[in-house]
């Protein structure tokens, strides 16, 4: 899923302190799931921005809203009846649903209240971790599993680099080495012989350097 | 045991402090509390095992955010005791009560008078 | 065994010499009498200079730059190259510009993070890897084309190294890494620095054992240590380096004004002990921000005079 986090309440405060009608949107998918834009987000940031214009003058309205998705045509169309009650939008969704929410409605200021971090996983209590950078073309077949591209600093496709020390990469030690992984994995699939196969220079048209991207799907556009 | 505890709050009773949210607390606020406390069982004696530790988070959260908004971040406390410590209660609450009164009223209140004159 | 570029190095090594690299590292400013004055102290003792790409991610003069002003003293360079700053159009790019210049010699790495260095906040490219860029030197030498397909006109030639750690993690692929990199067409190989000479020597054998040191020319990395403060920060703080307690014990052992001379000494018994070693085809010393002590360790490991080839 998509990873995000809560923006500093100072960063959102200053970006929305000249508007006075103000509507904390939220999305019930990716954003709940790591805790920063669901349902409950949406309540403890609405709750906190009023008592902060309560305390320093601003006369504010702050309303709540959560939709099942933000990046979904039918579920933005929820707000469109109290559209124009709205100064402006802070946006707990990702950077998708936040731009989809500016696109449907192009007068209404949009404030993104997240930072979108990354493709990843929920490792843990409070641990959201990638493992994902849609590149575009996926090598996982041939590297165990483990991706080299999210996970390797230097998104070394023939690693480790130099850097890799005892199992850890040399940008810091609570990071793991996504070639020590790899290694770790073929050797358990007794397919370490791998190893030795040299990876290709890499298209990467597929990835941001190609430019926005897009799934053209005929079979299921009727 | 009849013991002497300030007249200054009221009890919210909930099953455990892990039903406690965020919400609820910075709601309190909201609505003009000066102060709010949140009396859990001992560390470690939780019957659903994290219920009390997930309320300390909570508390230290939404007292982060009460700072940040100006109302501070002092006028939140998480306490803990066993069911059976019911003059630990009330010297709790006393506590409570005289660190609030120093404090003195949440700005929430005076922001709200404003208001109100305004309005009339 | 033929030669393939008008590298000194590469001649040197193919006749059979034990090779003798050393390295300089570009200035943090643009005065090149720096180059000049590193280059003039190791010139007469080396048969190739490396010059460092932004190393340790601190910015620095260009490492080709710098190599220029080296070709033109009439010191050969050894250019190196990272992918951590540049795309393939820019790599190809300076390949291209180091042969105009005659430059004959490259080694491809994937350079340190930026994290480490003047600009913790810069992109990484990492178009390619290091081993992708020793492949595409040599399709640009053989082939005589760019990545894109097109011929070169007047193709480079370069002969081209790359690195090794025969300490690195993860230990089961010390030596299936060296072959990955034979594999891409690694000319040279230069080593990270050698504290550990029984790990070497058991790396080496493996190597040997799969007749990898006949495929190419491996330089055993070599750095004197200042003092004891610099051995223990090697052991402690630098990624992939193995410094025994011997040799901290034994810088320890001498006074504080002799730990440098010893330090010396040091290197130049580990090259005397490992000229004797399989698969070594010559030293790389890396004598960082020292470069004056060069020659004495060259004369006194028997390397010098160097050969005329």
């Amino acid at each position: 899923m998509i990873i995000a986090k809560k923006k500093p309440m100072e960063e959102i405060i200053e970006e929305v302190k000249d508007f006075d009608k103000i509507l904390v949107f939220g999305c019930n998918e990716c954003v709940t799931v790591c805790e920063a834009g669901g349902k409950k987000e949406v309540e403890v940031l609405a709750s906190a921005l009023r008592m902060y214009f309560m305390t320093h003058g601003g006369e504010k309205e702050i309303f709540e809203k959560t939709v099942e998705r933000q990046c979904d045509h039918e579920y933005l169309e929820e707000i469109r009846k109290d559209i124009d009650n709205y100064d402006a939008i802070i946006s707990l969704a990702c950077g998708v649903g936040v731009q989809f929410t500016a696109e449907k409605y192009l007068t209404t200021h949009l404030i993104p209240g997240v930072n979108t971090v990354c493709l990843g996983a929920n490792e843990d209590r409070g641990l959201w971790t990638e493992r994902c950078q849609a590149c575009g073309s996926c090598v996982l077949a041939k590297t165990g599993g483990i991706c080299p591209v999210s996970r390797c600093a230097k998104r070394v496709l023939n690693g480790p680099c130099g850097g890799s020390t005892n199992g850890k990469c040399e940008i810091s030690k609570d990071v793991d080495c996504a070639w020590q992984l790899i290694v770790d994995r073929l050797k358990a699939l007794d397919k370490l012989d791998d190893y030795e196969k040299v990876a290709p220079v890499k298209d990467w048209s597929t990835d941001r350097a190609g430019g926005p991207r897009t799934v053209t799907r005929e079979d299921v556009n009727i | 045991m009849r013991l002497k505890c300030p007249t200054s709050f009221r009890i919210v009773r909930v099953p455990c402090t892990g039903k406690v949210d965020a919400i609820h607390m910075l709601r309190a606020f909201e609505k003009g509390a000066d102060g709010v406390f949140v009396v859990g069982c001992m560390e470690g004696d939780c019957h659903y095992n994290q219920g009390n530790f997930r309320a300390r988070k909570r508390v230290e959260q939404v007292s982060e955010i009460l700072e940040k908004v100006g109302v501070g971040g002092d006028r939140i406390k998480m306490f803990n005791l066993s069911s059976g410590e019911g003059p630990l209660f009330a010297e709790y609450s006393i506590e409570m009560d005289t660190k609030i009164r120093e404090l003195g009223p949440s700005p929430i209140k005076k922001g709200k008078k404003v208001k109100n004159a305004n309005a009339a | 065994m033929k030669v393939n570029t008008q590298s000194n190095l590469e001649k040197v090594l193919k006749a059979g010499h034990l090779g003798v690299t050393s390295e300089c590292g570009p200035p943090r400013g643009s005065d090149p009498e720096e180059v000049k004055e590193k280059g003039s102290l190791i010139k007469d003792h080396v048969d190739a200079v490396n010059v460092t790409d932004n190393q340790t991610a601190m910015t620095r003069m260009s490492s080709l730059a710098a190599c220029v002003h080296l070709k033109l003293m009439g010191i050969e360079p050894v250019l190196q190259m990272v992918t951590r700053d540049r795309n393939r159009v820019a790599l190809q790019s300076d390949i291209l510009g180091a042969a105009s210049f005659d430059i004959p010699n490259m080694l491809c790495l994937s350079g340190d993070h930026q994290s480490f260095g003047d600009c913790a906040q810069g992109q990484n490219v990492h178009d390619l890897d290091s081993m992708q860029l020793v492949q595409t030197v040599r399709h640009m030498r053989d082939e005589g084309k760019f990545l894109g397909g097109d011929d070169i006109k007047r193709p480079p030639k370069i002969f081209v190294g790359a690195a090794a750690n025969p300490f690195a993690d993860p230990f089961e692929i010390r030596v299936p890494r060296l072959a990955k990199k034979i594999a891409c067409g690694a000319e040279f190989i230069q080593t990270q620095c050698i504290y550990n000479l029984d790990k070497f020597e058991e790396w080496m054998k493996q190597v040997c054992d799969r007749g990898l040191h006949e495929k190419t020319f491996i330089m055993a990395g070599m750095t004197p240590m200042k003092s004891v403060g610099m051995a223990k920060y090697m052991k402690n703080r630098v990624p992939g380096m193995d410094v025994p307690n011997e040799v901290i014990d034994r810088l320890a052992g001498v006074d504080k004004k002799d730990q440098a001379q010893e330090g010396i000494d040091i290197c130049v018994e580990a090259i005397q002990r490992l000229k004797e070693i399989e698969g070594v085809s010559g030293f790389h010393i890396m004598a960082i921000e020292w470069e004056e002590k060069v020659p004495e360790i060259v004369e006194r490991s028997g390397l010098y005079p160097r050969p005329e080839v």
